[in-house]
């Protein structure tokens, strides 16, 4: 049963997916991890911090994502998507296609001097687009694997046929403008998509202002706005002139819970915006905050008492409340129009800061993966799962996990990907034990007893 | 000491979690300055594989033999740098820690310069006392590869039939007569309308196959061991067995809160869900006008929690009105705790369906009287009266009483409200501290049947990390008797917490190396200075006190 040859295929590299790859590789099972960004951690490398005991969440994650790194069961595939797979179950025939980097994974020492010397500034994705990286860049400051790669769409030397300073600058000669997308074939097992969410783009809801306020921000931009390593190196500047924001407003269930957009809770807002505002008074005592709420969800281990000390501790008001429209005044300070609940009433405030906690919504390349792979998708395009059966999907061998299936915090993310990944396995152990029942092989039928 | 020591020193910023308070390059500039320590830089982020390759590439330039980290926690941090030493061959018990966060930048960060210099005296004593560091190996054990499973709910069941279908013996243990748990009372499963005895089917599963054995009416009686090793003691009535298993699953699940002396609870005309149940399972519902109230006995200054039982309430109202649609249904509630995909639009479709709906402050709770409840409704202000002749009230789960007993027999550790309590709340959800023992469903948190079955397989697989493993590893940092000076008078033997210390023949003390978690307890007890706890030697500990005793 040890050292078993049949692998496992995990589909993204966010929490979920690491924690299956490090389960699945520790039990001695082949783990060959896909993932469609430069570098392994998702969305929870994009995060300052994580509710309920406001751990650094690079720092709790960071040490996972070298032991994915360093394990010798797993096989990161960076760059990379699932392009088909055939076959059935205990035997799948998986084709990865492997984007072409332009720089040599083990030639790249990460110094840097690439990215000195490379004159095309684009917005970078992974701080929301809130500052420019280079061309040539590290995907994040703690990635993993830690080598820097080429944009393509962007790079001036692949679209024009100049300038190549990266090439030049390079001590390592790691640079290889030659490098061309790969696509293999892998015998796979059992296979685990964990693909995680998207943000919702809260544009299309032109009543809040966003993207022609400047100081109404979404959540992640605020959570890139507090964390360290992020566009304003911690501290919180709101956009229009800079200056810290003494009087924040969180707007919840945007995009969520409105049929018009998306009819379903994204689960974890209410306990996001809490450890935001927890934050942001952590960094300035004075900041007052507000957050604008339909029911407070809060269910989850230790969260209740998050909640009340938020309100006890760190000056958060929470205001039970419909919020109607923000406007902006001549300052650029955003005006919350709302109904209070509480008495009906309607009522305005004006803030120095709107944080709009947005909905979780399916990765937009999931539907097209689950073509793909030939998996269910529910009404919402997340992942489907059988009633008591959460982590099968409509597919005999294909597991998920985490917010592929629907919006969920991270301890729940973890817990399901150990839970895929005991799946997985038990996949593995029947069709080996069917290959082993078809082949006797003196000595091998002693499994797992004394 | 022989050989030549050389310190390489590692000071981290953590982003700004140390550099935005501590004054990191002149630590770095300082630790150079002190003896033996040969090489020192600061990182970013010295955990990250950039921060690693340079401590390798500082081992290897600097033929460094001693390492130390001044960052975060050992806690999260410590296994991956001694990692990182052993990968280049310096000894894993060469690596010392400095917390320079927790300790320094965190608790005084609104004193950057005192957190500095505090940091200055944690890095000279972590000098001090890596000049004194010494090669330890780690030992290895045969494991068990069976498994106990504490508990025959759904949570019990569905890891013990994934660890037997994937070859090894599992022990089921239930102090009920019947497997299933709590879901033997419970009628229909929401969002489905499953019926909970069909779920139970796995019970047919398990109780047949051919690497279960099934023990019900029975509780464990003693637990001794260690991961890989656990020797198991299960009593039913005054019958007793005794087994080995490498691992150890809690599924004990949790009970409904009764409550007594609430809104005229009786049994009767004021019941629990729990009992609606029952009453719906045997078709004998006799009510024209249903009141639901949540929140009963819980987010109260006793049980401050929330136990997620709107979607209980949801359910039963949609089924009485499956029922005959008749009936009146209210459900008075507080905030309607309907996360994610299907439950919030289980929620949508029963306001469609007809079910009123009233929030209420807990400043101005409803009051149960003869012909119905009254409430203030903040909607339209004022108070309104709902006709009742059944009132159900929502109730939490709560830890069975004697879920204690199984906590100090594991020795594993609940929280305030007596539910288990894991070992990281964010990234260890169904692991305990204590190695090679997990938890599952509602033991845990109150957990729906999907939550309870995904951390079942979660912790079948944090169970199968061990037990598909011939061999486990064991920490190398623990007591050491030297039998020349020990005078057997047993008062190690008396203090150890983990029964880690036995007696010989001669009487003498001896160390189960397994067992021993090296916490020094009898180290400082041993009148006779006859107990060394490796890694924490009196000559490693005192140097760090002098030298802060001498330059201060």
């Amino acid at each position: 049963m040890n050292k078993n040859d049949n692998a496992v295929l995990i589909i993204g590299g966010g929490i979920a997916g690491i924690q299956a790859s490090l389960d699945l590789a520790e039990m001695g099972i082949k783990v060959h991890l896909v993932e469609k960004d430069p570098c392994i951690g998702g969305r929870m490398a994009q995060l300052d911090k994580t509710f309920p005991t406001n751990d650094c969440a690079i720092c709790i994650l960071a040490p996972k994502l070298a032991d994915c790194a360093r394990h010798p069961n797993i096989t990161l595939h960076t760059l990379s998507e699932v392009t088909n797979i055939t076959g059935d179950v205990g035997n799948f025939e998986v084709t990865i296609l492997k984007h072409a980097r332009f720089v040599k994974e083990d030639e790249c020492i990460n110094c840097g001097e690439c990215i000195a010397k490379c004159p095309k500034k684009v917005l970078d994705t992974f701080d929301m687009k809130l500052r420019n990286r280079k061309a040539i860049y590290l995907h994040y400051l703690q990635g993993v694997p830690s080598v820097m790669a080429i944009d393509k769409e962007n790079c001036i030397y692949l679209t024009k046929g100049k300038c190549g300073m990266c090439q030049k600058v390079c001590p390592k000669g790691a640079i290889n403008f030659e490098d061309t997308d790969k696509e293999f074939m892998l015998n796979i097992g059992a296979i685990i998509v964990a693909t995680g969410y998207d943000p919702y783009d809260p544009s299309p809801l032109t009543q809040l202002g966003y993207g022609m306020i400047q100081n109404v921000v979404t959540s992640l931009e605020f959570e890139r706005l507090l964390c360290a390593s992020g566009p304003t190196k911690g501290h919180v500047e709101r956009p229009s002139d800079e200056n810290p924001p003494h009087k924040i407003a969180f707007i919840q269930c945007i995009g969520s819970r409105d049929i018009k957009n998306n009819p379903f809770c994204s689960s974890i807002c209410c306990m996001y915006t809490t450890k935001e505002a927890m934050l942001a008074y952590e960094h300035d005592s004075s900041v007052k905050s507000y957050v604008f709420y339909i029911d407070m969800r809060a269910a989850g281990k230790g969260f209740r008492k998050y909640i009340t000390r938020g309100n006890r501790e760190y000056n958060i008001s929470y205001i039970k409340s419909m919020v109607t429209e923000i406007e902006e005044d001549e300052e650029g300070n955003p005006v919350v129009f709302y109904e209070d609940m509480a008495t009906g009433e309607l009522k305005s405030m004006q803030v120095d800061l709107v944080v709009l906690a947005t909905s979780l919504i399916p990765g937009k390349d999931s539907s097209e993966l689950a073509k793909v792979i030939n998996i269910e998708l529910d009404e919402y395009n997340f992942l489907k799962t059988a009633p008591f059966a959460p982590l099968d999907t409509s597919r005999p061998g294909i597991f998920t996990c985490g917010c592929a299936r629907g919006p969920m915090d991270i301890p729940n993310s973890v817990a399901e990907a150990s839970g895929a990944a005991a799946k997985a396995a038990e996949i593995l152990s029947i069709s080996e034990a069917a290959v082993r029942a078809a082949e006797p092989v003196p000595g091998s039928g002693a499994v797992a007893k004394d | 000491m022989s050989e030549d020591v050389r310190i390489g020193v590692f000071i981290c910023h953590c982003g700004s979690n140390i550099g935005g308070v501590i004054d990191c390059p002149g630590l770095t500039e300082y630790a150079r300055t002190l003896p033996n320590v040969v090489y020192a830089e600061d990182n970013l982020y010295t955990c990250s594989e950039t921060g690693l390759a340079q401590i390798k590439k500082g081992i290897d330039e600097y033929d460094l033999n001693r390492v130390i980290v001044a960052s975060c926690s050992p806690r999260t941090h410590e296994p991956l740098f001694r990692a990182t030493c052993q990968e280049k061959g310096v000894n894993p018990y060469l690596f010392h820690f400095v917390n320079i966060r927790d300790q320094c930048s965190w608790v005084h960060m609104n004193e950057p310069e005192k957190a500095t210099e505090k940091a200055k005296d944690l890095i000279r004593m972590g000098v001090a006392r890596a000049y004194h560091l010494e090669p330890l190996e780690k030992h290895s054990v045969d494991i068990v590869p069976k498994a106990l499973v504490i508990g025959g709910g759904i949570a019990g069941m569905t890891a013990t039939l994934n660890l037997a279908n994937r070859g090894f013996d599992v022990k089921l243990i239930e102090q009920k007569e019947i497997l299933g748990g709590l879901l033997n009372h419970l009628h229909k499963l929401y969002p489905s309308h499953e019926e909970a005895s069909k779920v139970l089917a796995i019970r047919d599963q398990v109780i047949g196959h051919k690497n279960i054995s099934v023990h019900t009416s029975t509780i464990v009686k003693d637990v001794e061991g260690y991961v890989g090793n656990y020797k198991i003691t299960i009593a039913n009535g005054a019958e007793s067995e005794q087994f080995a298993v490498g691992v150890i699953i809690v599924a004990t699940g949790a009970t409904i809160f009764e409550p007594t002396g609430l809104y005229g609870y009786d049994g009767k005309k004021v019941i629990t869900q729990f009992q609606l149940e029952r009453i719906l399972k045997e078709k004998s519902l006799a009510a024209n006008n249903v009141v639901m109230i949540q929140c009963v006995g819980a987010r109260n200054e006793e049980r401050p929690y929330c136990s997620n039982g709107c979607m209980t309430a949801l359910k039963n109202a949609k089924l009485i009105r499956e029922i005959n649609s008749n009936t009146q249904v209210s459900i008075v509630y507080r905030d309607m705790q309907t996360p994610g995909t299907e439950n919030e639009k289980y929620y949508r479709d029963a306001r469609e369906k007809g079910i009123f709906f009233v929030r209420f402050d807990p400043e101005k709770p409803p009051v149960v009287e003869e012909s119905g409840i009254r409430v203030f409704n903040e909607f339209i202000q004022s108070e309104i009266e709902i006709p009742s002749d059944l009132t159900v009230l929502c109730t939490p789960l709560v830890p069975y009483a004697n879920s204690k007993d199984l906590a100090q027999l594991l020795k594993v550790p609940q929280d305030e409200h007596g539910f288990f309590l894991e070992a990281h709340v964010k990234l260890r959800p169904v692991d305990f501290a204590t190695d090679g023992i997990y938890v599952c469903g509602c033991a845990h948190w109150p957990a729906d049947v999907n939550e309870t079955i995904a951390q079942a397989y979660a912790a079948a697989s944090r169970a199968s990390t061990i037990l598909m493993n011939r061999t486990l590893e064991v920490e190398g940092s623990i007591a050491n008797v030297d039998e020349d000076l020990c005078v057997g008078c047993g008062i190690c033997i008396k203090l150890c917490p983990y029964d880690a210390i036995t007696r010989t023949e001669e009487g003498l003390a001896h160390v189960r190396e397994v067992v021993c978690k090296g916490c020094g307890l009898c180290g400082a007890s041993c009148p006779e200075r006859a107990i060394t706890v490796l890694h924490f030697t009196d000559d490693q500990i005192l140097s760090q006190i002098g030298i802060l005793l001498e330059d201060n």
